[in-house]
């Protein structure tokens, strides 16, 4: 078994009166996609919020290779090495895709090479280089929210729902990219609903529900065993198959 | 494969500002007094221009509603009096040259006294109420109080002489038009500092984070930027023009009260809304329609001078409720 890259341990999150994470322990291997799935509202989103700062942990401990993170500011975990691509995308409408991903590059102006291996998957970047990125369709945009989280080396990437209100070709070529993007060792931490995008990504699994993580394992056990699968995600499961 | 440019220039405020000028034309009939009225119109919005430019990125990036934005106007005006006192010679010489020895002192000091006021500002007054709109109005109203009464104890309540310098006094002649030299140079600082802050926005990584916070702090944040920081230098810049702008107001209308902020916060709020909170491009636009429309109307019906702005400001805001440049904002 790989070291864990991330692990969570008894993880709680409030946000206003509402008490969201109720202890979670999560590990995430080193050079692994991880998934985690669960009903909506089970406090996926939360976790990876938690995890980059944005939703401050209550309780709990968020260790992030030798350093615990927990009480760290964004901008110093974001630092680590660690990149987020969340449900609404984040990009910036007003920008080009070109000044998107210049902003994302913090070591400097990307890559000529990365920004070629980016092209390869996702070539409507190339194509609308000069053009504000709130013009792109939405599937280009999870394409720019996604190159922007690859475009510099990072050592995790926390993706959440890419695929949501995706046409199939784009979650198939969505599915493609990470794919390579795997074979790179970056170390993925993936929300997802799309089940066929779970198991065809996922080396190991987490299911959350009612902000805790009631099931962990390997994907591949997970998508055999179909009694488990409706026991854990239910409805869930069949609405995105 | 050739890569699709094609960043959209909204082409129709621009549009709406020459229609406005061409009306006033229609209006006024007299070519000779509209382009007087014009110049100043666009001296006067191009002074607004600077001293809210600053307000509207604050706005825009951490929603932070500073009413005490007038303060710093004040505060420019009243260092640029102080100032200006040091060098009676260089004011009073009717070379240009020898009256910028002047000039410059007096707008770097009023710029970098505000700018000073404005960091610190930031630190005690805005900090602990980020996110917290009531509070925030009820303590930049109220900093603005305590600090207008400072100005009092400072600089005494008295009105204060703030003459320009010789060479700026006057006007222009041509035919019959009448062209104060003052709001030239009122046009052509406005100018530089509108083309100085396109150019930082559009060319610079610091311009891109302004713009990207405007849209999207958080997002901003998550890729590894301190956004506090880089809105504590916006404030503290904001607050320099608008120190620099008082400064210019205060020699426009050669005196200083200390009321002088608080006047032009309403034309400054009215520029801001209309051009779209956070939009540069919008507070430009704007402060030229403001200073078009004030002059006209005060020309053909002084009467109905400031409320011809709130009433243009309703108008467009029919139209385009964002203002004129609406930010995308998630």
């Amino acid at each position: 078994m790989p070291e864990n890259l991330l692990s969570l341990s008894g993880v709680h999150t409030h946000i206003g009166r509402y008490h969201i994470l109720q202890g979670v322990d999560l590990a995430v291997p080193r050079g692994e996609l991880t998934m985690l799935l669960g009903r909506n509202g089970a406090g996926k989103t939360t976790a990876l919020r938690t995890i980059i700062g944005l939703w401050r942990a209550s309780a709990g401990s968020i260790r992030f290779e030798a350093d615990e993170i927990a009480s760290w500011q964004t901008p110093a975990i974001a630092d680590l090495g660690i990149a987020y691509v969340p449900e609404s995308m984040g990009i910036f409408a007003g920008l080009t895709v070109q000044e998107n991903l210049l902003l994302a590059a913090r070591r400097g102006p990307p890559d000529e090479a990365r920004l070629e291996w980016i092209f390869r998957f996702f070539p409507p970047m190339k194509k609308f280089w000069f053009l504000p990125a709130g013009l792109l369709s939405g599937g280009q945009k999870q394409m720019l929210s996604i190159s922007r989280a690859i475009v510099e080396p990072r050592k995790l990437v926390l993706i959440d729902e890419p695929t949501k209100g995706l046409a199939p070709a784009i979650i198939n070529n969505l599915i493609e990219a990470l794919t390579e993007l795997k074979k790179t060792d970056t170390t993925i931490l993936m929300v997802e609903q799309n089940f066929h995008a779970a198991r065809s990504l996922g080396d190991s699994v987490a299911v959350m529900e009612a902000g805790r993580i009631v099931h962990g394992g390997r994907m591949a056990d997970l998508a055999a065993d179909e009694a488990l699968q409706n026991r854990l995600l239910g409805l869930s499961l069949e609405a995105h198959q | 494969m050739t890569p699709i440019t094609g960043k959209p220039v909204d082409w129709i405020p621009p549009a709406l500002l020459l229609a406005i000028a061409l009306g006033g034309l229609a209006l006024i009939g007299n070519p000779s007094t509209w382009v007087t009225l014009t110049v100043a119109g666009l001296a006067m919005g191009l002074l607004i221009f600077i001293m809210s430019s600053g307000l509207t990125l604050v706005f825009g990036l951490m929603d932070v509603m500073n009413f005490a934005h007038g303060l710093f106007i004040a505060v420019g005006a009243y260092v640029a009096v102080s100032v200006m006192k040091f060098f009676p010679a260089a004011a009073g010489s009717e070379s240009l040259i020898v009256n910028l020895g002047a000039l410059l002192p007096a707008l770097l000091a009023a710029a970098a006294v505000a700018g000073l006021l404005g960091f610190f500002f930031e630190r005690i007054i805005i900090k602990p109420v980020y996110g917290q709109h009531l509070k925030q109005i009820l303590i930049t109203t109220g900093g603005m109080i305590v600090a207008e009464q400072l100005i009092h104890v400072l600089w005494g309540p008295d009105l204060l002489p703030l003459p320009r310098p010789s060479a700026l006094r006057g006007a222009f002649l041509i035919g019959d038009m009448a062209i104060e030299k003052f709001r030239l140079v009122a046009v052509v600082i406005g100018l530089g500092v509108f083309a100085t802050m396109i150019v930082l926005l559009n060319r610079t990584k610091i311009g891109l984070l302004i713009r990207a916070g405007v849209e999207n702090k958080e997002m901003v944040e998550a890729m590894g930027y301190r956004i506090r920081r880089l809105f504590v230098a916006v404030f503290v810049a904001g607050s320099a023009l608008a120190g620099l702008g008082g400064a210019l107001w205060g020699m426009y209308q050669e005196s200083v009260t200390v009321a002088i902020g608080a006047q032009m916060m309403v034309l400054i709020f009215i520029v801001i809304i209309i051009g779209g909170l956070g939009s540069v491009g919008g507070c430009f636009t704007g402060a030229l329609l403001v200073g078009l429309v004030a002059n006209y109307v005060g020309y053909l019906s002084p009467k109905i001078a400031l409320g011809s702005n709130i009433l243009l400001m309703v108008l467009v805001l029919l139209w385009r409720p964002q203002g004129l440049y609406p930010m995308s904002k998630q």
